[in-house]
């Protein structure tokens, strides 16, 4: 007894520290992925450790990620498209330098470095150059820093490429990204919808008890099959059935992804939806038929109604599913960051891209931090959808 | 009045025609589901015996095994379970039999769903800035047992505060009467009569944990591993990884396809397990508890 | 006057329960009716059974002859059930409006059984509206939701909307026992308007309110119809013991 009361009040705390643990486990979470997430933000897209200069006549003295890439991929090769004088751009680095300097010349651990840039450089006004900022910094005098611009919640959000690896400056757009995932789980919803309202009306108002209870099982069997199943079936399945029906040269597709979402949000759909419509008061649904309405009529034009902001809840949730899917729209939908995202091409979603990424990111880098950038981004959308699902099922009418 | 005749024949073709319809698409569901079934068990059933449940994968994992996934998933499972189950149940507990109807409880039962709704890539990164880099767990079996957890941690204390909300109050009320205390009333009393339910809960969550991949991809999972894990600080392999890797990646993907059809269906068979024992002890016990 | 329903030794089960046993009685033309009796008595599966509302309880046995104008409704095709339930109104214990319009509210019958000409339908709308007193407080506001009205409001539009496609018989199930005394009054006082033009069948828990709108009462315990007469007369001197313990209060 004396044992009890001394351990009771402990359990008892003990229960009370588990029963907020999942406020706990949310807040952890937040924290650790915007920690990571936001220091993305304000850096600089450039490699780290790495300065680019230009010539000190140079009017150009900033330039966008952007412009860098594409100066890079040799689609600006004049200064002029970059507002400066009419003179080509010549790009340099450590390599060019290699060729033109000898190692003795360029110095054991590179000491002669910003000598050398400046005898090269001076030649050359239309330079841009590309070196570690250790052996550079404030030591060469022909060249000045060209400020590059930072990395900002709006270019992460607007920026149309995404090219995380491309030196020596990356790109970061979430926007093909973006539009992907949602292409993708829009779509899905847009074959599960109607389909799993069917279902479900099915189930809640048509099945007898027998069928119903036949049929219950193996829709939430449904949900149970794991998504890297799913995944594999559509890879060798759907993917493949894809690319026949639409002649494709691949058939990891939006489409595919779709296909493979839409069936894995079948099961919710239903679920949901069939609580909802069974909510419908049996008076009301007996005052249609009483007024001569056939059961059809009936379901049309009172339950469905009736049950609407839980059917609401059901294809957000569903979306949501959706939106946050990983394996499966890894092993489907072909990966690619295309802009626009079209159905018949493949896509890449947030997800997939931080599971195919992810590992290859180094730990703490601009990458790694992008990855994480996009968890939040993630993170914020589905706590949207869980926020809209609260509040559409609390607008019951009544 | 006069009510046009046509009318009834349209609303009968018209009803006909739906019901048909929405009893063929569920159906079509159904078929769905048997088709995805009967597609993995023909194609993996050839693969399965003795020698690949129990032997290690060879000559680039299109020979042998899958032994060391099913040993690091059971690991996995186990792991994860030993965290989110206590934890759960005693949170389950907490939000049934002592939060107090009010803004608090609210907040918890909200915190569970928004938990329950995060996507699993999230709890992947956040394993991995979690206990792979910030407690230094490295790529580890703790580290992806304790991600898993935390990812079947809503599911659990989901099924546990169902499963005591289930209990008649009466029960509570007849052990306070005797002069039994709360806790001691929870403890002899409530959770006995809900712990088929309770475990139904668990079998459920098991289901879910042995086939995720995402939060396992950072924290836990290794592409091919020579010999078996030998500590909770060793990397695993996992079903469901295995799976995907030797289905997406690798230069022998058709060479490796029957390894991944029948590891494929190893994953469906533990589905049906689980769901079927979840099913069987909802229904034995369901009987039992229901005493009024 | 002649009998506009009748029962002759009507029984009905569900699965093993005996929920009426052997009722018949002969309920006048343009008349209102008064079921009355302890909760689960079978007044309201008696009510039912007019518009064939227990067909969609699984494991319902009815036997027996259901008979509206001399023809037994169980006898007809099921497609005429449809026909059937257009001739006979249902008004439940809850409000229990569409979710929709108050407008549509009252169109439903119309729509659902293939009517088409609006000016009609609005003709029609306006017409019941009126019939059940409701027409000035919601004339201004038929687009909105049949649910911003009361809940007295909203049982008047379920009249209106039994109404609207002009059936003879009115079934009333408990039809004021969610509202509020006022509210109740004026269903009360259009339950008498209605009963020059309409029969109809009203069950209620409220023995001040069967003797207030009834000329007919019928007192129901355990499936067993005891005593059916004038009001009046149940309300003065019942022939049958149960029905005095029953409206003296005694039980029930």
């Amino acid at each position: 007894m004396r044992i009890r009361r001394f351990t009771e009040p402990v359990f008892e705390s003990l229960i009370k520290i588990c029963g907020y643990s999942s406020g706990f486990v949310v807040l952890l979470i937040i924290v650790f992925l915007f920690k990571e997430g936001i220091s993305f933000f304000g850096s600089s897209p450039v490699e780290e450790g790495f300065t680019m200069y230009v010539h000190a006549s140079n009017p150009v003295k900033d330039l966008s990620a952007a412009q860098i890439k594409d100066v890079f991929d040799q689609k600006i090769t004049n200064w002029k498209a970059l507002g400066g004088a009419d003179q080509p751009i010549e790009r340099f680095s450590l390599d060019e330098l290699g060729e033109a300097f000898t190692e003795e010349q360029l110095g054991k651990d590179f000491e002669f470095l910003p000598k050398c840039i400046d005898s090269y450089m001076d030649s050359l006004p239309g330079s841009l150059a590309f070196f570690p900022s250790a052996q550079t910094d404030g030591k060469v005098k022909s060249a000045v820093p060209i400020k590059i611009d930072k990395i900002t919640v709006g270019k992460f959000l607007s920026d149309t490429e995404w090219f995380p690896t491309s030196r020596p400056a990356a790109r970061m757009g979430v926007m093909p990204l973006l539009l992907g995932t949602l292409l993708v789980s829009f779509f899905a919803i847009i074959i599960a919808l109607p389909l799993g309202l069917a279902a479900a009306v099915y189930l809640a108002e048509i099945a007898d008890e027998r069928v119903r209870k036949f049929l219950k099982p193996v829709i939430e069997l449904l949900a149970g099959i794991p998504s890297v199943v799913y995944g594999f079936f559509g890879l060798v399945v759907i993917v493949p059935l894809v690319q026949s029906t639409f002649n494709l040269p691949v058939g990891e597709t939006a489409l595919a992804g779709s296909i493979v979402l839409a069936i894995m949000a079948l099961p919710t759909i239903i679920t949901v939806s069939e609580d909802a419509l069974r909510t419908t008061p049996r008076a009301m649904k007996e005052a249609s038929l009483a007024l001569g309405a056939s059961q059809w009529q009936t379901i049309r034009k009172v339950v469905v109604p009736y049950a609407s902001s839980g059917i609401t809840a059901a294809a957000i949730l569903g979306i949501g599913r959706a939106i946050g899917e990983t394996m499966a729209a890894l092993m489907v939908t072909g990966n690619s960051a295309i802009m626009p995202p079209t159905l018949l091409q493949p896509v890449r979603t947030i997800p997939a891209t931080i599971a195919a990424e992810l590992g290859e990111a180094p730990f703490g880098g601009l990458h790694f931090q992008a990855l994480f950038a996009l968890g939040c981004l993630l993170f914020i959308i589905t706590l949207i959808i869980s926020l809209l699902v609260e509040r559409v099922s609390a607008k019951r009418i009544n | 009045m006069e009510f046009p005749e046509s009318n009834e024949k349209r609303k009968k073709l018209g009803q006909a025609i739906m019901f048909g319809l929405s009893r063929g698409i569920s159906y079509g569901i159904v078929a769905l589901l048997f088709l995805i079934l009967f597609f993995i068990v023909k194609q993996g059933i050839g693969v399965i015996s003795w020698e690949f449940l129990t032997a290690m994968p060879t000559d680039g994992m299109t020979k042998g095994g899958i032994w060391p996934a099913i040993v690091g998933t059971v690991y996995l499972v186990l792991g994860s379970m030993l965290f989110a189950f206590p934890v759960g149940v005693m949170a389950g507990i907490y939000v049934n039999e002592y939060a107090v109807a009010g803004p608090v409880k609210r907040f918890v039962k909200m915190m569970t769903n928004n938990l329950a709704g995060v996507p699993s890539i999230i709890f992947g990164l956040f394993g991995m800035a979690l206990f792979v880099n910030q407690m230094g767990f490295g790529a580890s079996i703790l580290a992806g047992s304790l991600t898993l957890g935390l990812l079947a941690l809503p599911i659990v204390i989901r099924t546990t505060e169902e499963a005591l909300k289930s209990v008649d109050d009466t029960f509570r009320q007849a052990s306070y009467a005797l002069g039994g205390s709360k806790l001691y009333t929870i403890r002899k009393v409530v959770l006995p009569i809900a712990l088929p339910n309770i475990l139904t809960g668990l079998i459920l969550a098991v289901g879910r944990v042995s086939g995720e991949t995402a939060p396992i991809l950072f924290t836990v999972a290794a592409y091919f591993l020579p010999k078996l894990p030998s500590s909770i600080m060793d990397q695993a392999m996992a079903l469901p990884y295995h799976l995907y890797v030797i289905s997406t990646s690798g230069t022998q993907i058709e060479a490796s396809r029957p390894m991944a059809y029948g590891t494929a269906l190893v994953l469906v068979v533990i589905v049906l397990i689980v769901n079927i024992a979840a099913a069987l002890l909802r229904n034995y016990f369901g009987k039992k508890v229901k005493m009024n | 006057m002649a009998n506009k329903l009748e029962t002759i030794d009507v029984n009905l089960h569900y699965g093993d329960f005996h929920a009426l046993k052997g009722i018949s009685l002969a309920i006048p033309d343009h008349s209102v009716t008064a079921l009355i009796g302890p909760s689960g008595c079978g007044k309201s599966t008696y009510l039912r059974l007019f518009n064939r509302m227990n067909d969609l309880i699984p494991n319902t046995k009815i036997t027996g002859q259901v008979l509206m104008d001399g023809e037994d409704i169980y006898k007809i095709k099921s497609s005429k059930i449809d026909h059937l339930r257009r001739t006979v109104g249902m008004v439940f214990q809850k409000p229990n409006p569409f979710p929709k319009s108050i407008f549509e509210n009252v169109a439903y019958g119309l729509r659902v059984n293939g009517i088409s000409d609006n000016s009609f339908i609005e003709n029609q709308v306006e017409k019941t509206l009126r019939q059940a007193v409701l027409w000035e407080e919601v004339k201004d506001k038929l687009k909105k939701s049949a649910f911003e009205l009361s809940g007295g409001q909203q049982q008047r539009l379920c009249i209106a909307r039994a109404l609207a496609i002009e059936p003879t018989v009115i079934l009333m199930d408990e039809p004021a026992s969610a509202l509020d005394p006022i509210s109740t009054g004026k269903i009360e006082d259009l339950i008498f308007e209605l009963k020059n033009q309409y029969t109809i069948i009203i069950v209620t828990h409220n023995m001040q309110q069967a003797g207030r709108v009834s000329d007919y009462t019928g007192f129901f315990y355990l499936g067993n119809l005891i005593e059916f007469d004038k009001t009046k007369k149940i309300f003065t001197s019942p022939s049958k013991r149960e029905t005095e313990n029953y409206i003296t209060g005694r039980f029930g």
